[in-house]
Protein backbone atom coordinates (compact mmCIF):
# COMPACT_ATOMS: atom_id res chain seq x y z
CA UNK A 1 0.00 0.00 0.00
CA UNK A 2 1.63 2.74 -1.10
CA UNK A 3 0.83 6.63 -2.10
CA UNK A 4 0.75 7.52 -5.98
CA UNK A 5 4.18 9.49 -6.77
CA UNK A 6 2.66 13.44 -7.51
CA UNK A 7 4.53 16.15 -9.37
CA UNK A 8 5.78 18.80 -7.26
CA UNK A 9 3.07 21.40 -6.53
CA UNK A 10 5.21 24.31 -7.94
CA UNK A 11 5.21 22.23 -11.16
CA UNK A 12 1.22 21.92 -11.11
CA UNK A 13 0.33 25.39 -10.32
CA UNK A 14 2.90 26.64 -13.23
CA UNK A 15 1.45 24.73 -15.45
CA UNK A 16 -2.02 25.53 -14.79
CA UNK A 17 -0.98 29.32 -14.64
CA UNK A 18 0.55 28.85 -17.94
CA UNK A 19 -3.09 27.82 -19.05
CA UNK A 20 -4.06 30.56 -17.86
CA UNK A 21 -2.26 33.37 -19.68
CA UNK A 22 -2.66 35.06 -22.95
CA UNK A 23 1.29 34.97 -22.88
CA UNK A 24 2.85 32.28 -25.00
CA UNK A 25 4.58 30.23 -22.22
CA UNK A 26 6.18 27.50 -21.90
CA UNK A 27 7.25 24.77 -18.94
CA UNK A 28 9.93 22.14 -18.33
CA UNK A 29 10.94 19.82 -15.53
CA UNK A 30 13.59 19.71 -13.19
CA UNK A 31 15.34 17.66 -16.01
CA UNK A 32 14.61 19.56 -19.18
CA UNK A 33 11.62 17.47 -20.01
CA UNK A 34 8.61 19.65 -21.67
CA UNK A 35 5.46 19.09 -19.71
CA UNK A 36 3.50 22.35 -21.39
CA UNK A 37 3.34 24.68 -23.23
CA UNK A 38 0.28 27.28 -23.68
CA UNK A 39 -2.19 27.80 -26.62
CA UNK A 40 -0.11 31.15 -27.41
CA UNK A 41 2.80 29.54 -27.41
CA UNK A 42 1.14 26.81 -29.95
CA UNK A 43 0.64 29.51 -32.38
CA UNK A 44 4.40 30.58 -32.62
CA UNK A 45 6.11 27.25 -32.32
CA UNK A 46 3.56 25.74 -34.90
CA UNK A 47 2.13 22.90 -33.25
CA UNK A 48 -0.19 22.39 -30.71
CA UNK A 49 1.47 20.80 -27.34
CA UNK A 50 -1.09 17.70 -27.78
CA UNK A 51 0.45 17.42 -30.79
CA UNK A 52 4.10 18.12 -29.99
CA UNK A 53 3.61 15.92 -26.49
CA UNK A 54 6.28 16.10 -23.87
CA UNK A 55 10.14 15.83 -25.19
CA UNK A 56 13.75 16.70 -23.95
CA UNK A 57 15.28 19.72 -23.49
CA UNK A 58 17.90 18.05 -26.71
CA UNK A 59 15.14 17.21 -28.50
CA UNK A 60 13.20 20.54 -28.23
CA UNK A 61 15.85 22.97 -28.70
CA UNK A 62 16.74 20.45 -31.90
CA UNK A 63 13.15 20.59 -32.86
CA UNK A 64 12.64 24.40 -33.37
CA UNK A 65 15.95 25.04 -35.35
CA UNK A 66 17.20 27.67 -33.35
CA UNK A 67 19.58 30.38 -34.51
CA UNK A 68 20.37 33.33 -33.64
CA UNK A 69 19.25 36.84 -35.51
CA UNK A 70 22.44 36.26 -37.70
CA UNK A 71 21.69 32.92 -38.94
CA UNK A 72 24.59 31.41 -36.60
CA UNK A 73 23.56 27.94 -34.75
CA UNK A 74 21.88 28.65 -30.89
CA UNK A 75 23.06 25.90 -28.70
CA UNK A 76 20.92 24.87 -25.95
CA UNK A 77 23.45 26.38 -22.72
CA UNK A 78 22.97 29.55 -24.30
CA UNK A 79 19.23 30.08 -24.89
CA UNK A 80 16.91 31.57 -22.12
CA UNK A 81 15.69 28.36 -21.14
CA UNK A 82 19.08 26.29 -21.16
CA UNK A 83 21.00 28.90 -18.88
CA UNK A 84 17.45 28.68 -16.80
CA UNK A 85 17.79 25.18 -16.89
CA UNK A 86 21.77 24.79 -16.57
CA UNK A 87 22.70 28.03 -14.50
CA UNK A 88 19.22 28.29 -12.74
CA UNK A 89 19.43 31.51 -13.20
CA UNK A 90 17.25 34.05 -15.08
CA UNK A 91 17.74 35.11 -18.79
CA UNK A 92 17.01 36.72 -21.58
CA UNK A 93 17.34 36.71 -25.74
CA UNK A 94 15.72 37.57 -29.00
CA UNK A 95 16.50 35.04 -31.47
CA UNK A 96 14.96 33.28 -34.32
CA UNK A 97 13.12 29.43 -34.46
CA UNK A 98 11.65 27.32 -37.31
CA UNK A 99 8.16 26.06 -35.70
CA UNK A 100 6.95 23.07 -36.59
CA UNK A 101 4.84 24.20 -39.47
CA UNK A 102 7.80 25.48 -40.72
CA UNK A 103 7.82 29.14 -40.37
CA UNK A 104 10.95 31.03 -39.25
CA UNK A 105 9.89 33.86 -36.56
CA UNK A 106 12.04 36.09 -34.45
CA UNK A 107 11.12 35.43 -30.88
CA UNK A 108 12.38 37.61 -27.59
CA UNK A 109 12.09 34.71 -24.30
CA UNK A 110 12.63 35.70 -20.92
CA UNK A 111 13.18 32.41 -19.07
CA UNK A 112 13.30 31.76 -15.31
CA UNK A 113 14.53 28.50 -12.83
CA UNK A 114 11.36 27.44 -10.21
CA UNK A 115 13.51 27.14 -6.79
CA UNK A 116 11.53 25.52 -4.44
CA UNK A 117 14.09 26.46 -2.01
CA UNK A 118 17.55 27.36 -2.47
CA UNK A 119 18.70 24.47 -3.34
CA UNK A 120 15.68 22.47 -4.73
CA UNK A 121 15.06 22.72 -8.48
CA UNK A 122 12.10 21.47 -9.64
CA UNK A 123 11.92 23.31 -13.23
CA UNK A 124 11.86 26.32 -15.66
CA UNK A 125 9.18 28.57 -17.14
CA UNK A 126 10.09 30.55 -20.63
CA UNK A 127 7.34 33.17 -21.86
CA UNK A 128 7.92 34.72 -25.03
CA UNK A 129 6.76 37.24 -27.73
CA UNK A 130 6.94 37.19 -31.52
CA UNK A 131 8.93 39.53 -32.64
CA UNK A 132 9.12 39.26 -36.51
CA UNK A 133 8.01 36.27 -38.50
CA UNK A 134 9.97 35.85 -41.70
CA UNK A 135 7.75 33.56 -43.69
CA UNK A 136 7.91 29.57 -44.58
CA UNK A 137 11.24 28.43 -45.06
CA UNK B 1 -5.84 2.65 14.35
CA UNK B 2 -8.41 5.16 16.06
CA UNK B 3 -9.14 8.66 14.63
CA UNK B 4 -11.14 10.84 16.95
CA UNK B 5 -11.91 14.27 16.26
CA UNK B 6 -12.00 17.25 18.42
CA UNK B 7 -12.59 19.81 16.08
CA UNK B 8 -13.68 19.91 12.34
CA UNK B 9 -14.44 23.80 12.00
CA UNK B 10 -12.32 25.28 9.95
CA UNK B 11 -11.00 29.07 9.19
CA UNK B 12 -12.11 30.50 13.10
CA UNK B 13 -14.37 28.65 15.60
CA UNK B 14 -17.56 28.98 15.77
CA UNK B 15 -19.46 28.13 18.81
CA UNK B 16 -23.04 28.59 19.37
CA UNK B 17 -26.30 26.99 18.77
CA UNK B 18 -26.33 26.64 15.24
CA UNK B 19 -23.21 24.52 16.06
CA UNK B 20 -24.11 22.05 18.00
CA UNK B 21 -24.29 19.17 15.84
CA UNK B 22 -20.79 19.20 14.07
CA UNK B 23 -19.34 21.18 16.67
CA UNK B 24 -17.84 24.55 16.47
CA UNK B 25 -13.65 23.94 17.31
CA UNK B 26 -11.59 24.28 14.73
CA UNK B 27 -8.84 21.40 13.54
CA UNK B 28 -7.73 18.59 15.61
CA UNK B 29 -7.87 15.05 14.92
CA UNK B 30 -6.49 12.36 17.68
CA UNK B 31 -5.04 9.54 16.18
CA UNK B 32 -4.43 6.13 18.32
CA UNK B 33 -2.28 3.58 17.11
CA UNK B 34 -2.48 -0.21 18.05
CA UNK B 35 -0.08 -0.26 20.54
CA UNK B 36 -1.79 3.31 21.97
CA UNK B 37 0.66 5.92 21.12
CA UNK B 38 -0.90 9.07 20.30
CA UNK B 39 -0.81 11.28 17.29
CA UNK B 40 -1.83 14.30 17.11
CA UNK B 41 -3.11 15.92 14.06
CA UNK B 42 -3.47 19.83 14.19
CA UNK B 43 -3.84 22.37 17.25
CA UNK B 44 -6.84 23.96 16.25
CA UNK B 45 -8.91 24.82 19.71
CA UNK B 46 -10.21 21.03 19.61
CA UNK B 47 -6.73 20.41 21.18
CA UNK B 48 -7.86 22.18 24.18
CA UNK B 49 -10.20 18.98 25.09
CA UNK B 50 -8.19 16.51 24.14
CA UNK B 51 -5.31 17.69 26.32
CA UNK B 52 -7.45 17.43 29.34
CA UNK B 53 -7.94 14.16 28.51
CA UNK B 54 -4.23 12.96 28.64
CA UNK B 55 -3.56 13.21 32.40
CA UNK B 56 -2.69 9.82 32.55
CA UNK B 57 -0.99 9.81 28.96
CA UNK B 58 2.93 9.03 29.73
CA UNK B 59 4.38 8.98 26.56
CA UNK B 60 5.91 10.73 23.60
CA UNK B 61 3.47 13.19 22.10
CA UNK B 62 3.73 13.47 17.91
CA UNK B 63 1.85 16.70 17.12
CA UNK B 64 1.67 16.75 13.32
CA UNK B 65 0.95 20.15 11.69
CA UNK B 66 -0.40 20.45 8.13
CA UNK B 67 0.35 24.31 8.43
CA UNK B 68 0.53 27.21 10.45
CA UNK B 69 -2.55 29.32 9.79
CA UNK B 70 -3.97 30.36 13.07
CA UNK B 71 -7.14 28.20 13.33
CA UNK B 72 -4.71 24.85 13.07
CA UNK B 73 -1.85 26.42 16.06
CA UNK B 74 -4.13 28.48 18.01
CA UNK B 75 -4.95 25.36 20.54
CA UNK B 76 -1.29 25.14 21.21
CA UNK B 77 -0.71 26.89 23.88
CA UNK B 78 -3.89 25.55 25.89
CA UNK B 79 -2.61 22.25 25.24
CA UNK B 80 -2.13 20.72 28.80
CA UNK B 81 0.80 18.41 28.41
CA UNK B 82 3.15 21.51 26.96
CA UNK B 83 2.71 23.25 30.62
CA UNK B 84 4.16 19.77 32.23
CA UNK B 85 7.78 19.78 32.36
CA UNK B 86 7.59 15.74 32.50
CA UNK B 87 5.93 15.97 28.76
CA UNK B 88 8.03 14.94 25.91
CA UNK B 89 6.50 16.79 22.97
CA UNK B 90 7.85 16.93 19.25
CA UNK B 91 6.26 19.05 16.91
CA UNK B 92 6.10 18.49 12.87
CA UNK B 93 5.50 20.50 10.47
CA UNK B 94 5.83 22.03 6.93
CA UNK B 95 9.33 23.23 5.78
CA UNK B 96 9.51 26.98 4.94
CA UNK B 97 12.25 28.18 2.39
CA UNK B 98 13.13 31.00 4.51
CA UNK B 99 12.18 30.04 8.86
CA UNK B 100 12.65 27.52 10.61
CA UNK B 101 9.61 25.69 12.14
CA UNK B 102 10.09 26.87 15.54
CA UNK B 103 10.47 30.15 14.37
CA UNK B 104 7.43 30.63 12.64
CA UNK B 105 5.51 28.69 15.48
CA UNK B 106 6.98 31.46 18.06
CA UNK B 107 5.75 34.89 15.77
CA UNK B 108 2.42 33.24 17.08
CA UNK B 109 3.55 31.68 20.70
CA UNK B 110 5.20 34.89 22.28
CA UNK B 111 4.27 38.60 23.46
CA UNK B 112 2.06 40.62 21.98
CA UNK B 113 0.05 37.77 20.70
CA UNK B 114 0.54 35.00 23.89
CA UNK B 115 1.79 36.16 27.11
CA UNK B 116 4.49 33.45 27.19
CA UNK B 117 7.06 33.04 24.89
CA UNK B 118 7.24 29.47 23.24
CA UNK B 119 10.66 28.24 24.72
CA UNK B 120 9.80 29.34 28.02
CA UNK B 121 7.04 26.24 27.93
CA UNK B 122 7.85 23.86 30.74
CA UNK B 123 7.66 20.35 28.42
CA UNK B 124 10.38 19.06 26.04
CA UNK B 125 8.99 20.49 22.76
CA UNK B 126 11.30 19.70 19.98
CA UNK B 127 10.42 20.78 16.40
CA UNK B 128 11.17 19.10 13.01
CA UNK B 129 10.36 19.69 9.42
CA UNK B 130 8.59 17.22 7.49
CA UNK B 131 11.12 14.83 5.70
CA UNK B 132 10.29 14.90 1.80
CA UNK B 133 10.21 10.84 2.23
CA UNK B 134 8.08 8.90 4.25
CA UNK B 135 9.42 8.49 7.88
CA UNK B 136 8.27 6.10 10.97
CA UNK B 137 6.64 7.37 14.52
CA UNK B 138 6.45 4.18 16.67
CA UNK B 139 6.72 1.53 13.95
CA UNK B 140 3.86 3.75 11.57
CA UNK B 141 4.57 4.87 8.45
CA UNK B 142 3.86 8.31 7.89
CA UNK B 143 4.22 10.27 4.88
CA UNK B 144 3.87 13.91 4.07
CA UNK B 145 2.77 15.73 0.84
CA UNK B 146 2.61 19.28 -0.43
CA UNK B 147 -0.93 20.37 -0.82
CA UNK B 148 -2.46 23.56 -2.78
CA UNK B 149 -3.19 25.60 0.04
CA UNK B 150 -1.35 29.50 0.70
CA UNK B 151 1.71 28.83 2.04
CA UNK B 152 3.69 26.05 2.77
CA UNK B 153 0.73 23.00 3.91
CA UNK B 154 1.04 19.45 3.91
CA UNK B 155 -1.33 16.69 4.00
CA UNK B 156 -0.89 13.62 5.97
CA UNK B 157 -0.65 9.63 4.95
CA UNK B 158 -0.37 7.36 7.84
CA UNK B 159 -0.34 3.36 7.36
CA UNK B 160 -0.68 0.53 10.26
CA UNK B 161 -1.21 -3.02 9.75
CA UNK B 162 -2.53 -3.07 6.12
CA UNK B 163 -4.69 0.27 6.79
CA UNK B 164 -4.16 3.77 6.13
CA UNK B 165 -5.69 7.20 6.68
CA UNK B 166 -5.22 10.42 4.94
CA UNK B 167 -6.16 13.83 6.51
CA UNK B 168 -6.04 16.86 4.42
CA UNK B 169 -8.07 19.16 5.94
CA UNK B 170 -7.38 22.84 3.68
CA UNK B 171 -6.56 22.18 -0.31
CA UNK B 172 -7.84 23.40 -2.91
CA UNK B 173 -6.81 21.33 -5.47
CA UNK B 174 -8.99 22.38 -8.49
CA UNK B 175 -6.37 25.52 -8.80
CA UNK B 176 -4.04 22.70 -10.49
CA UNK B 177 -6.83 22.11 -13.21
CA UNK B 178 -9.75 20.10 -13.73
CA UNK B 179 -9.96 17.15 -11.58
CA UNK B 180 -11.76 15.22 -14.08
CA UNK B 181 -9.17 15.63 -17.09
CA UNK B 182 -5.81 15.58 -15.06
CA UNK B 183 -3.64 12.58 -15.20
CA UNK B 184 -3.18 11.64 -11.69
CA UNK B 185 0.54 12.51 -10.82
CA UNK B 186 -1.05 16.10 -11.64
CA UNK B 187 -3.59 15.99 -8.86
CA UNK B 188 -2.64 17.84 -6.01
CA UNK B 189 -2.86 15.79 -2.89
CA UNK B 190 -2.84 12.34 -4.39
CA UNK B 191 0.37 11.67 -3.44
CA UNK B 192 -0.97 10.94 0.55
CA UNK B 193 -4.51 10.48 -0.55
CA UNK B 194 -4.36 7.51 -3.20
CA UNK B 195 -6.33 4.52 -2.29
CA UNK B 196 -6.55 5.24 1.55
CA UNK B 197 -9.23 3.03 3.75
CA UNK B 198 -10.32 6.66 5.17
CA UNK B 199 -9.87 10.29 4.27
CA UNK B 200 -10.63 13.64 5.93
CA UNK B 201 -10.61 16.16 3.19
CA UNK B 202 -11.68 19.54 3.30
CA UNK B 203 -14.57 20.72 1.52
CA UNK B 204 -15.31 23.88 3.17
CA UNK B 205 -17.76 25.54 0.54
CA UNK B 206 -21.15 25.42 -1.92
CA UNK B 207 -20.50 25.21 -5.16
CA UNK B 208 -22.01 28.68 -5.79
CA UNK B 209 -20.00 29.29 -2.50
CA UNK B 210 -16.81 28.84 -3.79
CA UNK B 211 -17.27 30.97 -7.23
CA UNK B 212 -16.60 33.92 -5.51
CA UNK B 213 -13.93 32.20 -3.14
CA UNK B 214 -11.43 30.45 -5.56
CA UNK B 215 -8.00 31.09 -4.67
CA UNK B 216 -8.63 30.54 -0.71
CA UNK B 217 -7.04 27.47 -0.55
CA UNK B 218 -10.47 25.59 0.08
CA UNK B 219 -12.13 23.14 -1.96
CA UNK B 220 -16.12 22.87 -2.28
CA UNK B 221 -18.11 20.18 -2.10
CA UNK B 222 -18.13 18.97 -5.30
CA UNK B 223 -14.29 19.72 -5.56
CA UNK B 224 -14.00 17.04 -2.46
CA UNK B 225 -16.16 14.23 -4.08
CA UNK B 226 -14.17 14.55 -7.16
CA UNK B 227 -11.23 14.37 -5.55
CA UNK B 228 -11.87 10.85 -2.98
CA UNK B 229 -13.16 9.91 -6.62
CA UNK B 230 -10.05 10.18 -8.22
CA UNK B 231 -7.69 9.27 -5.32
CA UNK B 232 -10.22 6.01 -4.94
CA UNK B 233 -10.86 6.15 -1.10
CA UNK B 234 -12.72 3.87 0.37
CA UNK B 235 -14.24 6.62 2.50
CA UNK B 236 -14.56 10.37 2.92
CA UNK B 237 -15.10 12.26 5.48
CA UNK B 238 -15.83 15.95 4.61
CA UNK B 239 -14.17 18.63 6.66
CA UNK B 240 -13.31 22.07 7.84
CA UNK B 241 -16.26 23.49 7.96
CA UNK B 242 -17.44 27.42 7.48
CA UNK B 243 -17.57 28.84 10.49
CA UNK B 244 -20.88 30.59 9.00
CA UNK B 245 -22.45 27.17 7.84
CA UNK B 246 -25.01 26.29 10.94
CA UNK B 247 -25.70 22.84 11.67
CA UNK B 248 -29.16 23.05 8.89
CA UNK B 249 -26.42 24.39 6.05
CA UNK B 250 -23.85 21.44 6.74
CA UNK B 251 -26.52 18.97 6.69
CA UNK B 252 -27.72 20.20 3.19
CA UNK B 253 -24.18 20.31 2.16
CA UNK B 254 -23.98 16.57 3.12
CA UNK B 255 -27.07 15.94 1.22
CA UNK B 256 -25.08 17.41 -1.90
CA UNK B 257 -21.98 15.48 -1.63
CA UNK B 258 -24.38 12.05 -1.61
CA UNK B 259 -25.88 13.37 -4.43
CA UNK B 260 -22.39 13.66 -6.24
CA UNK B 261 -20.94 10.58 -5.08
CA UNK B 262 -20.56 8.07 -7.77
CA UNK B 263 -21.67 5.17 -5.43
CA UNK B 264 -18.46 3.01 -4.88
CA UNK B 265 -17.55 2.53 -0.91
CA UNK B 266 -19.47 4.36 1.38
CA UNK B 267 -20.75 7.32 1.57
CA UNK B 268 -19.58 10.53 2.00
CA UNK B 269 -20.22 12.07 5.49
CA UNK B 270 -19.71 15.14 7.60
CA UNK B 271 -16.84 15.49 10.58
CA UNK B 272 -18.53 16.34 13.61
CA UNK B 273 -16.72 16.78 17.25
CA UNK B 274 -16.71 13.16 18.99
CA UNK B 275 -16.71 11.44 15.88
CA UNK B 276 -14.64 8.08 16.34
CA UNK B 277 -13.58 6.30 13.31
CA UNK B 278 -11.42 2.68 13.61
CA UNK B 279 -9.56 2.24 10.22
CA UNK B 280 -8.96 -1.32 9.27
CA UNK B 281 -7.09 -2.54 6.34
CA UNK B 282 -9.90 -2.33 3.69
CA UNK B 283 -12.64 -1.13 5.69
CA UNK B 284 -13.11 1.72 8.05
CA UNK B 285 -15.86 2.00 10.83
CA UNK B 286 -17.31 4.24 13.39
CA UNK B 287 -20.24 6.55 14.25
Amino acid sequence: MEGRRQKNLVLILAREFASKLATATFVSDADGYLVFYNEPAEAILGQTFAQAGGMHAEEWAGQFQVEELDGSPLPLDKMPGGIALLERRPAHHTFRITGLDGVKREISVTAFPLLTRTDEFVGMVSIFWQAQQDGAS
Amino acid sequence: MQATIWGCRGSLAAPGPDTVRYGGNTSCVELRLADGTLLVLDAGTGILPLGLTLADYSGPINLLLTHLHLDHIEGLGFFMPIWSAEREVHVWGPRSPLESLETRIARYLSPPLFPIHLHDLPAELTFHDVPEEPWEIAGVRIAAGPVVHPGPTVGFRIEENGASFAYVPDHEPELGGDLAQLSPDWISGLGVASGVDLLFHDSQYFEAEYETRAGWGHSSVAAAVKFAGRAGVRRLVLFHHDPLHTDSELAELEARARELWNGEGTVPELAFEGMTIEVAGGVAVGD
